[in-house]
């Protein structure tokens, strides 16, 4: 092919894309309808998943010890614990610390019933709260603080508290709203293909009668193609762009407007930088694919005349 | 320049459109061909410029065996042929020029030479001026005329022409004619379907009548006219 023929046919598609206004504008709109309603799918699929994570890094342990723990044992056993290498911080809260907390997640009235202890007959045990590199690992470290506590004539440790059953749980819930996303937003992938595709077709049923008089001329199949191709591919870019920037302005408002309220729940939303280069790249580049694999195979099918 | 040896053509659904065909037309030669409808007409200029294939028997133009051709080939030897019809088949949302030119820019023909000659072709059937009007803001005639540039835009060596004047008024299809005939003149074989008594008996070329699939005629500056 000549390098004059390409042009030829990347300007017989930027062509098309005007003589064809009407369908082009239902094709444009078709992929950016369906993409629209897959990158809102991408965009919960995504936080769900940041919402998850944050979840996940909030997961601790409690070690707490003996009441008649002296302070330097205190300390040893923070040695110790800090020396387990899935172990990312250990911090330490005495028994002051611990009364104070208890108070402040008490309600009016069962702050009350605090109202008679304090320092001196503070019934609480000095305890540490350790977090863990990967919250998944949280249980091992569990079995490993029991092992140093077997080790220990003193048996200091009184109880390591871990939340087994509400760890768990959660890590079941994260898993699976993941793992639900992901089904959903590929099944809404092929939904928009064969939307896109559908309507594609239709514009081409629509130019049957043009491809069978530009094969009559002796026009090659390839020839016939390519202009569709590069129409295909402009429709798919514009649209999949009109989508994508509606997504980021539609969702770079809701953060904006909702990010002071959420924030005091310690939520995060998944920022616009990362939002843009995923959702917004992924969408853009499976729009021109979906553009581009529309009108070309729909086109095959009429060049057999 | 075309020559076909014991064609037969039958159809998928079982009807047999032509059955054992000779003929040899030669360069230059002008050719009608006429007979009621149905009786092979189409099938026999669609051989020709290879929509259909026969089913039996040798067919060759402008010295290429179309019978036997692989799919990929057909857009070559049909490069080689210029096509009319009587609903023009021009490509709706293209200006005149465009059209014309689309049948240069399928053979690679660089640019600037599309447009000298494209416009040389339109000068030719006399549109020049109406270059950049789009099919349906031109009149019947004027259609034609576009079909007409475009198939001779490549110089090809036959012109096949399915019943050309078939929708239009007499006066128009008299300037139709004599276009035909200058490109005629030029070198070009034509082969023209038609019901057109006027023009057959008039112009006195070679008449060949197709009836039942069978030439049952065929005569140098012949009439109009198929009743054996």
């Amino acid at each position: 092919m000549r390098f004059s023929t390409i042009l030829r046919h990347i300007r017989e598609g930027f062509k098309n894309v005007g003589r064809n206004g009407w369908m082009t504008f239902a094709s444009m709109s078709s992929i950016a309808v369906s993409l629209f309603i897959l990158g809102v799918f991408m965009l919960l699929a995504m936080n769900v998943s940041k919402l998850a994570d944050q979840l996940d890094s909030q997961v601790q342990i409690n070690v707490y010890l003996q009441t008649d723990t002296t302070e330097a044992k205190a300390q040893e056993i923070e040695r110790l614990l800090k020396r387990i290498p899935e172990v990312k911080t250990v911090t330490f809260v005495s028994k002051a610390e611990g009364l104070e907390r208890f108070r402040d997640s008490m309600g009016e009235e069962g702050r009350a019933a605090l109202d008679g202890y304090d320092a001196e007959n503070n019934p609480l045990p000095d305890s540490f709260e350790i977090e863990a590199f990967d919250p998944q690992q949280i249980s091992y470290i569990a079995k490993q603080i029991e092992a140093i506590n077997l080790t220990d004539p003193e048996k200091s440790i009184e109880r390591v508290k871990y939340g087994k059953d509400t760890i768990e749980k959660l890590f079941s819930i994260t898993n699976a709203v993941r793992n639900i996303g992901i089904v959903i937003v590929l099944g809404l992938t092929v939904m928009a293909m064969f939307l896109i595709s559908t309507t594609i077709k239709m514009t081409i049923i629509a130019r049957r009668r043009e491809i069978s008089i530009m094969k009559l001329v002796g026009a090659t199949n390839s020839f016939i193609r390519w202009p569709f191709f590069i129409e295909g591919a402009i429709i798919g870019f514009f649209g999949s762009l009109l989508s994508a920037a509606i997504l980021m302005f539609g969702y770079s408002q809701l953060v904006e407007s909702t990010s002071a309220t959420v924030g005091l729940y310690m939520i995060q939303f998944a920022t616009m930088d990362e939002v843009m280069s995923s959702v917004g790249g992924s969408i853009i580049g499976l729009g021109t694919v979906l553009g581009i694999f529309g009108s070309t195979i729909s086109v095959r099918r009429y060049l057999r005349v | 320049m075309i020559e076909m040896q014991d064609i037969w053509k039958t159809y998928a659904d079982g009807t047999t459109a032509l059955q054992g065909i000779n003929v040899v037309i030669d360069r230059n030669e002008f050719v009608y061909i006429v007979g009621p409808s149905g009786a092979g007409k189409s099938t026999f200029m669609k051989l020709i410029y290879r929509e259909e294939y026969p089913s039996k028997g040798q067919i060759s133009v402008n010295g290429f065996n179309i019978g036997k051709l692989k799919h990929r080939k057909i857009p070559y030897v049909r490069r080689n042929i210029g096509v009319i019809f009587q609903d023009y088949k021009l490509l709706p949302k293209m200006t005149a020029f465009e059209n014309v030119a689309f049948a240069m820019e399928v053979i690679e023909t660089p640019r600037r030479l599309i447009r000298r000659r494209t416009m040389e072709v339109l000068e030719l059937v006399g549109l020049k001026h109406k270059a950049g009007s789009l099919p349906a803001q031109l009149s019947g005639g004027e259609q034609q005329r576009v079909a007409i540039a475009r198939a001779i835009v490549n110089n090809p060596a036959v012109i096949v022409a399915d019943e050309p004047t078939g929708n239009l008024d007499p006066e128009t299809s008299w300037g139709i004619m004599n276009l035909l005939e200058e490109i005629n003149f030029r070198g070009t074989t034509i082969v023209m379907a038609t019901h057109n008594k006027e023009i057959v008996n008039t112009m006195r070329k070679r008449v060949i009548a197709i009836e039942r699939g069978t030439i049952v005629r065929d005569q140098a500056r012949g009439e109009y006219g198929y009743e054996i």
